[in-house]
This record gives C-alpha cells, structure tokens and sequence, in this order.
C-alpha cells in the first residue's frame, strides 16, 4: 500500500485531473442521487423505517453473542456448516480449505466486498484455482486488475469504450469484428462467457446482505442473477459474511430490505433477493449438496465495545458515497481502501489502523449529507471526527497542520493577545490587498491561494471598531 | 478444543468482552428468545394495505414498472393460451421446462397441445420456464418462490423467458403477511433451501448506468395472474 | 464618525420599548421554549461575533446588530471573546476545543440570549459545546443551558423576535447558498429566505443544488485544497447559473471561499452576507471586490 498519506494526495490530484472519470463522476451525482430522492417520495413511510432499523441493529448488535449463537443452531439444523474466523487469515485458510476438500478447480463469486477485504481470490488463485467473478462490475474490474471504486456500482469509474477496449482485451477468441459498441452488446458478450463458468463451477462463493438468526438463511440482493446462478449450481455454497450481518427475524429483514435497495439505486426493491437456508433437501432436483457459512469478525467485536460501535448498522447502501461531495469529487479508488467515502473513512482506519488510513477521516468537509440520508442514521462526521481526535493524539499530522492549529488555540484562548494581534495582522493585510480587494498569493498562504483568492479584510477588526463606537458605560 | 470451537469461542468472548455481558445473563437470553419467538413486525407501508383489485392493480403496477410483461387471465384455460403466445412473443420454440407442481400440472396443457414440456431442473439449453409463486407482496411487485421438486429454483434463473403463475388469492399486501403465508405451509423458524423473491427479469446497470436486461438470468418474465 | 454607524449613535437616544417578544416555537425548531421574564426594554442579546466577521468583515456584525434592534432586542458584544472552537475541535485537539468552549460559556451565559451571524458557529455552541463539556461537572449544565439559547442570526430573528420583514431594499437577482451546518445541523432553511423576501426590489434565484457542499469545511480547505476547490468549481457553476448578481449566504466561511473562487474564475457576481443586505447595509464594497484606498 505504501505511505498512506503521500498515496492519498496524489491519488486524489490524479483523480481530479481524470477527464473520463470527473465525467463518469457524474452518474454517481446526477443518477444515485435523484433516484434515491424519487424512492423515498413514494414511500411516505421511510423515516419511520430508519428509526426502526436503526432500533433492530442496536438490539441485535448489544446481544450479538446469542443471535449468532442462534443462527449457528439453525444452519445446523438446516444442514449447513458455520464456520468461525476471527481474523482474515483465518477466514481466507476455511474457504481455502473447504474449497479443496471439494476438488475445486474453478470457483464462482458473487458479490461480496467482505470478500475484497480479506483478499479472498488472491489467495485461492494463489492455490491455483481459478476464480472468476460473476457480477458484470466485479468481473470488468477483475479482468481489469483493479479494485471496485464503488461499494454497488463497480465500475461507476469506466465508460463503455473502456469496458469495450478491456472486452477485447480478454476475449482474444471472439471475433474481432464483432460488434461490441452498445451497452447490450458488452452485458450478452458477458451472459454468454459467464454462463460456461456458472455452468461448470465446483464452488460458489457469495457474500450476505443479512444472515438471520431466525431461520439460519443467508440473503443477498441483486439485479442480475447471478448470486443465485452461483450459489445454485455448483456443488458447494460458500457464505462469506462478518458477523454484524446478522438480524433475529424475518420481519426485521423485511424493515431493511425495504430501505436497502431505495437508499443505494433507488430502486424500490433489487430484481432478485434470496434467502438461502442450508444445502439441498432430499427430492431436490438442484441447488448444492454443501452449504458453508464462514463468519467474519476481523475487527467487528473491538468496534462493538469503542466508540465506532454504530458504525457495525451499516447495511452497504452506499448512499453516503453518492452524497459525499469528496467522493463526487475524486472516486472511490483514491480512496486506497476497499471502502471508500464516509462509511469507508469511518471503517480503513479501524482495519488498517489511523496511522495508514489517516487521510480517510481527515479529507472531509464534514458537510454531513452522509448522515442526513444514511438509513441506519449512522453519526459518521462524529466517528471521523473521533478518528482525528486519535490522529491528532498520536502526532500524526504535519508539523505545518499542528502549527498553525496550536498559534491558533494559543491565541484563541487569550483574548487580549488575540485582540491585540489581530489589530496589526488585519489591517496590514488589508494594506497589501490594496484597491483590489483580494490577495492573489500570500506567503506561507499557498494552500489557500494556490486554488482560490483570499479577500481583504476591511481593515479595522470588529471589535476595534466597536470599542470606538460603542456606547460610554455599554459593555 | 478443536481449532473451530476455539475460533468460535475466541470470536464470542470478544463480543460478550465488548459488551460487558456475561454468558449465562438469563434478561438478555430471554429478551432473544422471546424476539425470536415473536417475530414482531415493524411498521407496514399504507401501500400495503390495499385490498381486492386495488392490491392487484398495485402488483402488477409496480411489476410492469419494474420491466415485467404481467398478464391477468380469469381461467386456467386462458393461462395456458397465454403461455403459448408469450412464447410466441418472446420468438422462442413451444418449448418449456416446469417443475412437478400439482397446481401446474393440473392446467388444461390439452389447450396448448404444440407445447412440449420437459420436467425437472432447467438444463443450459432451456430457453423457456415455467414456475408457480407461493405467495406475492404487491407492495413492491416481488412474488416469492420456492425450491423443491415442485419449482426447481433453476427455472427462475437459467432459462431465456420465465413465466410465472400466481393465483389472485395468493396476493398479499405486505412481506411480512407473504411470510406467514410462507410459514404457514413450510413451519416456523425453517425454510425451504432457497425462496426467491423476484421482482422482474434480470438486468444490470453496470455500464454508464444504462439499464440493460438479461444480465444472467431471464430476458424477459411474464407474471399469470390467475382468477 | 462613519455613516455606516451612525445608527449606533441613535440608538443611545432611544431604545426600542419592545413587545413582550414573540415565540413561533412551532414554525421554527431552535427556538426557545421557556419565557425568561421579559425586561421592558426586551431581552438582552450577546452578539457572538465570530472570528471571521471580527477580523476579516466587521460590516456583517454591525449589520446583525441592527437587524437584531431591529426585531426589538437589545445587544452587547462581550470583549472577551474570540472563537466559538470548531477549528481545534475539528482537528482533533479536543484539549483547546474544551479549553475555548469553557470560555465561551463563561463569555456568554449571562445573556437571555446568544446570536452568531454564522450557521456553523451557531451549531457549535448548540450541539458540539454540551458534549465538549459533558464530562465536566462544572460546566455540563451550564453548557446546555447556553446551547439552548443560541442561535444563528436569520433563526434568531424570524424564530424567536418574530421579525417577518426587513426595512431594506437591494435591486437585482439573488442566490442563496445554504450552509451545512445551518441546513443539516440547525435546520434553517426558511427563515433567511422570508427575510430576503420583504427586501424591496430583491428576487431570490434558488441553486439547482442547493443542498450541496461548497468544499470550505474550515480547515478543510487548507488540508485538502485541490479537492476543496474542486467541490467549489461546481457551486460556483451553479451559482453563475442562476444567472444572479449576488450571491448570499449566512456563514462568511463559506463566501470567502466562494468569492475567492469567483474572483479567479472571473465571475461578475459579488458575495455578500445576507445580514448585509437584509440590514440594508450593502455601502461597503463586496466580499474580495476592489475597494477603495483611504
């Protein structure tokens, strides 16, 4: 990864000068966003569901303990296996393992960013089996040996002539002068290469939206199918999930999914939501004969007990992503993280420490859309702010940044000084401005001026002025 | 204790650590079980509580907005005719796989003799299906289907076309009462190996958010309303 | 004595008898919702002048302390104060930011009331000053007790004196920009567009996007320049949009950063803070404009 902080700056500024991605960026603002606004028109009933989502995520995170203790029972009970992984390693060996205790040679995925996070095909491919992503982002950015720059949309980065060029790439036996132009064009290439993969896969790896306690199913939404088609056909159905997935009923689920897919496309529900429950029954004529559940906790029980333990409701609607102006501005891969935007300054740092993750929280403007449309109200601003309360604790910021901050809060807490600084700084700034009115460079000012004027001051502080003018005997 | 059981029980000490809260706390294993028990429901979207050919117009509403083709027959007679001319349609041979559902079985296939069906799960070369829903909230056009002999799930997804019978009367209004429907015949607290909800024929808007069907799964989805 | 102030001069002849003041508790949140014991010469406001309006634009202060005359209050400004704390406490140095909000209770909680003509100064006292202080038993209630009765400028005003219209007239089309914290954290969102209505020859012209960041976030700014300036490239393409001259807005974060881009673009469209306009007090050149040397 590298030093975090030198990757962030010049990932974004990188990203700032991308013409195709800044154009790109604009679907994420003009689509998402209006989309998810229409969706909660039609529901009059959509705040009331927040709060009570938010109540359903509390209740099950404070005895998180006994719900999976009861949807362990279940899965059993069902004919599936749990299987427990406190750390990445550890969920990356069980899948491993499992994967060749089935003689997996080629493996199907479905969409999982849990399964990003551990670095799950990196590791299966390392064991020589061939992975193959199945949603149609997840497989471009597979082919294009990238990270998804988005938690929904993978490819929200890309447009169609760069998803064509990567095609043509990778599909060396097509015909070249197949016509591949349109957007049908690029979805039937992939409807047809993916099916021999769905078709003759030995494992199917899928990640969970929800896991319930109260029947031990896991469910996961999509559009395309192609959760189903890998978690149908192969032999084997591996879950990847971390452990706050999890709600005790099917009601509860109900009460999410409906804000679930409004919150991330605006759609008012995904094309396909399955509740898997355990292997195939007897009389089955398909569906696998093994049913896996690996749970994930990697860091999730140390954020129930600090102060990031909200952040464990977030349900992966990416909604703060759409509405974030940092992520508007710069995408998700300058992020560096699997996660990006606020859900994701909140949560790099606890997986990678603030250290490495420290400009997540920091480049913010602390705008607040995030919060004000999360559907699990999610208090995100507050937890990035806590973030830099631990990164300013450790010394992490700049000695420039610490600087300028301490003169400040010297100054501020001393208002004599203060006042009487003030007096001369303002004024001879206002002097240098001139008749123009704005300062056009400063020294020691680049990091305003290198992008925008600083305007004059007028010249007298307030408070000056008013000690001239206000009244004798008036405080 | 073998590797798994201490992973399990490293990961739920942590978490009980976190909380602060012992194993054997007999409040909180109450407060769950009684949770699971319950099942209490949350609020109802009023757009669920529609009732007779409101709560049908509303399914098929939302299932035609959602890029289904919905059809309402009032006879099993006029169903099989509109699952020979979908396939008509849909440029595709009178050909369809079903499952062993009695319901399916039972329509008068004699109306539609050129129709070859073949049974079982879907095979790669099956262009057209044939499934039965066991229930469908109207609120978001979404019909719930489950795995079995009776509608091997691969139906729902391999096939080009899928047709899909719903019986009038199993419309309901809200997920939470297509739930006990679903309870009701499969038991509490178990489920079938897969139920699907399906809310319209595959698709993606992967590529410059332009909405294109037949992402994997089916191209194009008729919904039968029947009676 | 400047003309600009001579209003302060007739202020000493007479002060406002003012009316028990009025409460719209229910048409605004943020307003009060007990009565202190009203004094004859109508509640005592402490003008939480901010450190930007101190030391870069006084005119917006003395504009509030019109408008807030004017709505039947009379007003003092505490010499003692400096800044509100959202600078450290932003940055993580929560030492300082604890260490200025215990100022600022100290500062201000003499008053009936406390008025910044800022969103985000305002939002500090009202929300983050009680939770800075909330492990302190010494200034916990002290705290909330202030938080409740702080307000920005445009709240205060329509919310709880009742004032509906303003004695001003400004010609030409106006945009308004909607600051976070006033929008997300205070929730206003009408009361500075009622104002803006009553000005005489004034016609309002909304952002298409309104809701939307300008990329300041204090020392955000400073931190992540490339980026802030790249959020504010599209407010100031929706604000040239609108076609309007002026652009307004309640925190003079927010327009310094906005005009500073504007005078780089080159936009011919000047900001002002809407206390100016609404005060009737718009002599003083433009926010970045040229001015006039002495």
């Amino acid at each position: 990864m590298g030093n975090g902080r030198q990757d962030f700056k010049t990932n974004a500024a990188r990203a700032l000068a991308d013409i195709a991605l800044q154009k790109a960026l604009q679907n994420v603002k003009r689509g998402f966003v209006v989309k998810r606004e229409a969706a909660r028109a039609k529901l009059p009933e959509f705040d009331t569901l927040r709060e009570e989502a938010r109540a359903i995520k509390d209740h099950t995170l404070s005895h998180l303990d006994l719900y999976l203790d009861a949807y362990e029972r279940k899965v059993a009970e069902s004919g599936g296996s749990v299987h427990y992984a406190p750390t990445a390693a550890d969920a990356r060996a069980i899948v491993l393992r499992l994967c060749q205790e089935a003689g997996a040679k080629l493996v199907t995925k479905g969409k999982s960013m849990v399964s990003e996070e551990i670095g799950l095909n990196a590791h299966l491919q390392a064991a020589k089996i061939e992975v193959v992503e199945t949603d149609l982002g997840e497989y471009i950015v597979q082919l294009r040996g990238e990270r998804p720059s988005h938690i929904i949309a993978p490819v929200i980065h890309l447009n169609k002539e760069m998803i064509e060029a990567d095609f043509r790439r990778a599909h060396q036996r097509l015909p070249r002068e197949r016509r591949l132009d349109r957007a049908q064009d690029i979805v039937g290439e992939a409807r047809i290469l993916l099916r021999e993969k769905f078709l003759s896969a030995d494992v199917g790896i899928t990640g969970a939206n929800l896991l319930i306690a109260e029947t031990g199913s896991s469910v996961i939404v999509t559009n395309e199918g192609n959760g189903d088609l890998t978690s149908t056909l192969p032999r084997m159905h591996i879950v990847v999930a971390s452990i706050e997935k999890i709600v005790p009923t099917l009601e509860d689920a109900a009460t999410i999914l409906r804000l679930l897919a409004r919150s991330a496309t605006g759609q008012e529900i995904t094309t396909y939501t399955t509740f898997a429950t355990g292997p195939r029954r007897e009389g089955d004529p398909d569906g696998p004969t093994a049913y896996h559940v690996v749970l994930l906790d990697n860091g999730r029980s140390e954020m129930l007990g600090n102060e990031f333990a909200d952040m464990l409701r977030c349900i992966r609607c990416g909604a703060c992503l759409n509405h974030c102006p940092v992520y508007g501005a710069i995408g998700g891969h300058a992020y560096g993280s699997i996660y990006p935007g606020p859900m994701g300054a909140v949560l790099t740092p606890q997986l990678q420490g603030i250290d490495r993750a420290r400009d997540l929280p920091n480049a913010s403007s602390f705008c607040g859309r995030c919060e004000a449309v999360c559907p699990m109200d999610i208090p995100l601003p507050d937890m990035m702010r806590t973030w830099r309360e631990r990164d300013f604790a450790r010394g992490n910021p700049p000695l420039s940044e610490r600087l300028l901050l301490k003169v400040w809060a010297y100054a501020a807490r001393r208002s004599r000084l203060y006042h009487a600084l003030a007096r001369v700084v303002m004024p001879f700034l206002a002097r240098r401005a001139g008749a123009r009115g704005r300062l056009s460079q400063m020294p020691f000012g680049k990091a305003w001026t290198g992008t925008r004027d600083l305007p004059a001051p007028q010249g007298r502080t307030f408070q000056s002025l008013y000690a001239r003018a206000r009244p004798k005997g008036r405080p | 204790m073998s590797a798994p059981e201490e992973a399990r029980a490293t990961v739920l000490n942590r978490i009980r650590a976190a909380l602060g809260v012992a194993s054997l706390d007999r409040a909180r294993r109450t407060a769950v079980a009684r949770r699971l028990e319950r099942h209490p429901c949350g609020t109802i979207p009023s757009r669920a509580t529609r009732r007779g050919e409101e709560r049908v117009a509303l399914l098929t509403d939302m299932l035609t907005k959602q890029g289904a083709d919905v059809s309402r027959v009032p006879t099993q007679k006029e169903a099989v005719g509109a699952i020979a001319s979908y396939l008509g349609t849909c440029n595709l041979p009178p050909r369809l796989r079903m499952g062993a559902d009695p319901v399916l079985a039972a329509l008068p296939w004699r109306e539609a003799w050129d129709i070859e069906r073949s049974f079982g799960r879907a095979e790669p070369g099956d262009k057209a299906s044939l499934s039965r829903a066991l229930v469908a909230a109207a609120e978001t056009g979404t019909l719930f289907l489950a795995s079995g002999r009776d509608n091997p799930t691969t139906l729902s997804f391999l096939p080009e076309a899928h047709t899909i019978l719903i019986a009038a009367s199993d419309i309901v209004g809200s997920y939470e009462e297509a739930w006990d429907r679903v309870r009701a015949i499969y038991g509490r607290g178990t489920l079938p190996r897969t139920v699907n909800l399906i809310s319209g024929p595959s698709r993606t808007a992967d590529i410059e958010q332009t909405i294109v069907r037949g992402a994997h799964g089916p191209r194009r989805l008729l919904v039968l309303i029947l009676g | 004595m400047p003309r600009e102030f001579e209003f302060l001069e007739s202020r000493r002849q007479c002060y406002i008898l003012a009316p028990i003041f009025r409460h719209n508790v229910q048409s605004l949140p943020g307003a009060m919702t007990s009565t202190p014991a009203p004094s004859p010469q109508g509640p005592l406001v402490g003008l939480f002048v901010t450190c930007l309006v101190d030391l870069f634009r006084p005119s917006v202060a003395f504009a509030a302390i019109k408008l807030i005359e004017a709505g039947g209050a009379r007003v003092e400004v505490p010499r003692a104060q400096t800044c509100c704390g959202q600078p450290a406490y932003n940055s993580g140095d929560r030492q300082d930011a604890i260490a200025i909000a215990r100022q600022v209770v100290e500062t201000f909680e003499r008053f009936d009331y406390v008025v910044a003509p800022s969103g985000s100064c305002a939002g500090m006292l009202r929300l983050h000053t009680p939770r800075l202080l909330a492990a302190d038993p010494n200034f916990a209630e002290r705290a909330v007790a202030l938080a409740a009765k702080s307000f920005e400028l445009t709240s205060f005003l329509v919310g709880v004196l009742g004032l509906t219209k303003v004695a001003a007239a400004y010609a030409g089309n106006v945009t308004y920009h909607d600051s976070c914290s006033s929008l997300r954290e205070l929730h206003v969102r009408e009361a500075p567009r009622r104002l803006l209505a009553s000005v005489e020859g004034l016609s309002l012209v909304e952002l298409s996007e309104s809701e939307v960041c300008c990329g300041f976030g204090g020392f955000f700014s400073l931190k992540y320049p490339e980026i802030s300036a790249a959020i504010l490239d599209a407010k100031v393409h929706d604000i040239v949009g609108t076609g309007a001259s002026t652009v307004l807005a309640g925190d003079l974060g927010c327009l310094m950063h906005i005009a500073g881009r504007l005078a780089r673009a080159p936009a011919k469209v000047e900001a002002r803070h809407v206390a100016e306009v609404l005060a009737g007090m718009t002599e003083e050149p433009a926010i970045a404009a040229p001015r006039q040397s002495r």
